[in-house]
């Protein structure tokens, strides 16, 4: 079985500054590996400053990796040249955040279409093109008859992150890196997009990085869940197991601070201890907030194995056995 | 200060939806009557807000919902008369603690802005002037209010504006880009409730933040309404949010109210078809996998169907939905619903 995407041990670094450098670690050696007939959605969640986007871009080949490297199909990504590159370019689509901003207002919003389609030589012909639109478009549930032709001012939020959707579906790739995908839209129309997201996986085989902040969107699609804080890996598993009964402190209080839209669900009683200004830089990145804080956690906390597909990086579970980050993708459901 | 926080968590919690409803008859600090709001578009006329009518009662909190473009913060600006040409109110009534709001001249609107009733913009964070300090924006704003205020009086009310949010005093040093998006916004409410108005709007103050931090923010407004015992409209689309601090629910769609109701009535019996949809659209832990959005798109205000403006995408809709303009009626509770399934079982609305 081999791997489609292969993350080992990445860190990324962000240094400013050459006479008193001041680095800041977005990643912190993450490793995790999606297999190639399995096709999976795998959440990141964390909050802003986690560096849920600094991976984004890291799969998308926009920024390298400071230490480690991203195979893909067992390649690095930094080296791919030629076919390789081309083929890798194609395979892995990006949804971005804002449904507003990746649309040139001076283009009807077929321009976004025919662009990867000329790019990439997929049709034969303007007919061949056309149907091939015509068939994204369908397959994300709009009318082309009634997209086709017009310019983004006159679509709606969702109508036009759903066209992303079409032109990432329209190169028929294998990994899809949707970045908040529906934080810009209309919560009655989400249920949409991330249905058309479910379907991408489960009827076209695409895997798909699930990058938000909002975990009860996250439950709902997504299989396994990583949750980031400050870069590192806090607690990772199936999504049901951590959202349900989350076992490290700080996702026991990010979901704890979901609004359900349950009357009967209140928000919880965890205090929330605000962020200090200059944080600490050893040990566990959540020290500072945590309010079950022990001496130990000076040090930083490996990953604890706390069920066959449940880990949490916290000394509260030291007692459980310990388990290398490199096989942290072993827990993950696909 | 953190079992601040918990008791009056734990007081938000334990509230009464009749209760409510009765203070709010009773007494109510806010009354919105029929206000209209058009934009005089190259395109044609838009009506933004189309007979807006509520009342709220002190210490009360109001959800607003609706997609967007259905005129949620078109409302709160014509609350507070900042709707901007090529806008204009055509008509209605903004009644806050006895004066109506639409009646005064402007050097009156001006003072009563943030006095009475205090507006923290979407995006709120990204309005503070970045080349001044936060105290000077607060001293700012007391002062063109109280210019007889010494000197002493205005520090102690700011730093009593800045305690109420549980932020540090020395924020007042500071400037903006020093604060997180939290504490920027939480800055914003400072000032918001400098004057202790009788009103707060907030517009989505939480749509750019996290989980934690939106908790955070929200409780803050939660502890400050409580202190001052003002009424508090929230205008956003999460309706997670919705359920964990108001008291009544008022739903928007293409300008008029729908649905106005109890947030329990809402949660557990929503009357109007489009509450019914967005309702049965949300997500919780029990129907994992089950996406349900609703059908169709939101109409333009330049091209509005006839009759009832949600017709298109209704399930019911029949001949009389196409072409007849429901009325506002209210049902047993207090509760009133603009749909005509409900027009025998209410009595009209006046």
């Amino acid at each position: 079985m081999s791997n489609l995407l292969e993350l080992k041990n990445v860190s990324k670094v962000y240094q400013r500054g050459i006479i008193s450098p001041h680095a800041n670690i977005a990643l912190r050696d993450i490793s995790l590996t999606l297999k190639e007939d399995e096709p999976t959605i795998m959440t990141v969640a964390g909050e802003s400053g986690s560096g849920k986007t600094t991976l984004a871009m890291l799969l998308l080949g926009f920024i390298t990796a400071t230490t480690g490297e991203i195979l893909y199909r067992g390649k690095n990504i930094a080296g791919l040249t030629g076919k390789d590159r081309l083929a890798y370019r194609r395979e892995v689509q990006a949804v971005f955040q804002d449904p507003f901003a990746v649309f040139n207002p001076f283009y009807t919003v077929d321009h976004l279409l025919t662009v990867p389609i000329k790019r990439f030589k997929l049709a034969r012909n303007k007919t061949d093109a056309r149907n091939r639109m015509e068939e994204a478009l369908t397959a994300v549930g709009l009318r082309p008859e009634d997209i086709l032709g017009r310019f983004p001012h006159q679509l709606s939020g969702g109508q036009r992150q759903r066209i992303n959707v079409a032109r990432a579906l329209l190169l028929k790739p294998r990994l899809l890196i949707a970045d908040e995908p529906v934080s810009m839209v209309d919560a009655s129309l989400r249920a949409n997009i991330l249905e058309t997201l479910r379907n991408l996986q489960r009827d076209h085989g695409v895997s798909i990085i699930y990058i938000t902040h909002d975990l009860t969107t996250a439950y709902h699609i997504a299989k396994s869940i990583i949750v980031l804080y400050r870069g590192g890996v806090m607690e990772a598993g199936d999504v049901d197991a951590v959202i349900k009964s989350p076992q490290h402190p700080y996702t026991q209080l990010l979901v704890d601070s979901i609004p359900w839209p349950n009357l009967n669900q209140r928000w919880g009683e965890h205090p929330i201890i605000a962020r200090e200004a200059d944080s600490v830089s050893t040990g566990c990145p959540f020290r500072a907030r945590c309010p079950k804080a022990m001496e130990i956690c000076k040090t930083r906390p490996p990953l604890f194995q706390i069920n066959p597909s449940q880990a949490a990086a916290c000394y509260l579970h030291d007692k459980q056995p310990e388990i290398v980050a490199e096989r942290l993708s072993e827990l993950l459901p696909a | 200060m953190m079992m601040d926080t918990k008791a009056a968590g734990a007081q938000a919690g334990s509230r009464n939806a009749t209760a409510a409803y009765d203070a709010a008859s009773a007494k109510s600090v806010l009354q919105v009557k029929g206000l209209e709001v058009t934009y005089y578009t190259d395109l044609g006329r838009a009506k933004a807000l189309d007979d807006v009518s509520f009342t709220l009662g002190a210490g009360e909190k109001l959800g607003m919902v609706g997609e967007s473009g259905s005129g949620k913060s078109t409302m709160a600006l014509a609350m507070m008369r900042m709707i901007k040409p090529p806008g204009r109110i055509e008509g209605g009534s903004v009644i806050v603690d006895g004066t109506d709001l639409m009646a005064l001249d402007d050097d009156t609107m001006r003072r009563a802005r943030l006095d009475k009733i205090a507006y923290i913009p979407q995006g709120a964070m990204n309005s503070l002037n970045p080349v001044t300090r936060i105290g000077a924006q607060m001293v700012d704003a007391i002062k063109s209010h109280m210019p007889r205020e010494g000197r002493s009086a205005i520090m102690d009310r700011c730093m009593h504006a800045l305690r109420s949010v549980d932020l540090d005093s020395g924020v007042f040093r500071m400037y903006a880009h020093e604060l997180s998006g939290g504490m920027k916004q939480r800055v914003c409410i400072a000032i918001g409730i400098l004057l202790e108005p009788k009103v707060i709007i907030a517009d989505e103050p939480t749509s750019a933040l996290d989980v934690v931090t939106q908790r955070q923010v929200m409780e803050t407004i939660d502890r400050v309404q409580d202190q001052i015992n003002a009424a508090v409209i929230l205008i956003g689309h999460d309706m997670g949010l919705m359920a964990q601090f108001v008291d009544k629910v008022a739903v928007m769609y293409a300008g008029r109210l729908v649905e106005v109701a109890s947030v329990r009535e809402m949660f557990t019996d929503p009357k109007h078809p489009y509450s019914q949809a967005l309702i049965s659209s949300l997500p919780n832990l029990d129907n994992k996998g089950v996406f349900q959005g609703i059908p169709g798109l939101a109409p333009s205000l330049l091209r509005l169907p006839s009759g009832c403006a949600f017709h298109p995408r209704c399930p019911h809709a029949e001949e009389l939905q196409r072409t007849v303009r429901p009325e506002s009626v209210t049902l047993a509770g207090g509760r009133t619903v603009t749909c005509h399934l409900y027009a025998e079982e209410g009595q009209r609305h006046v």
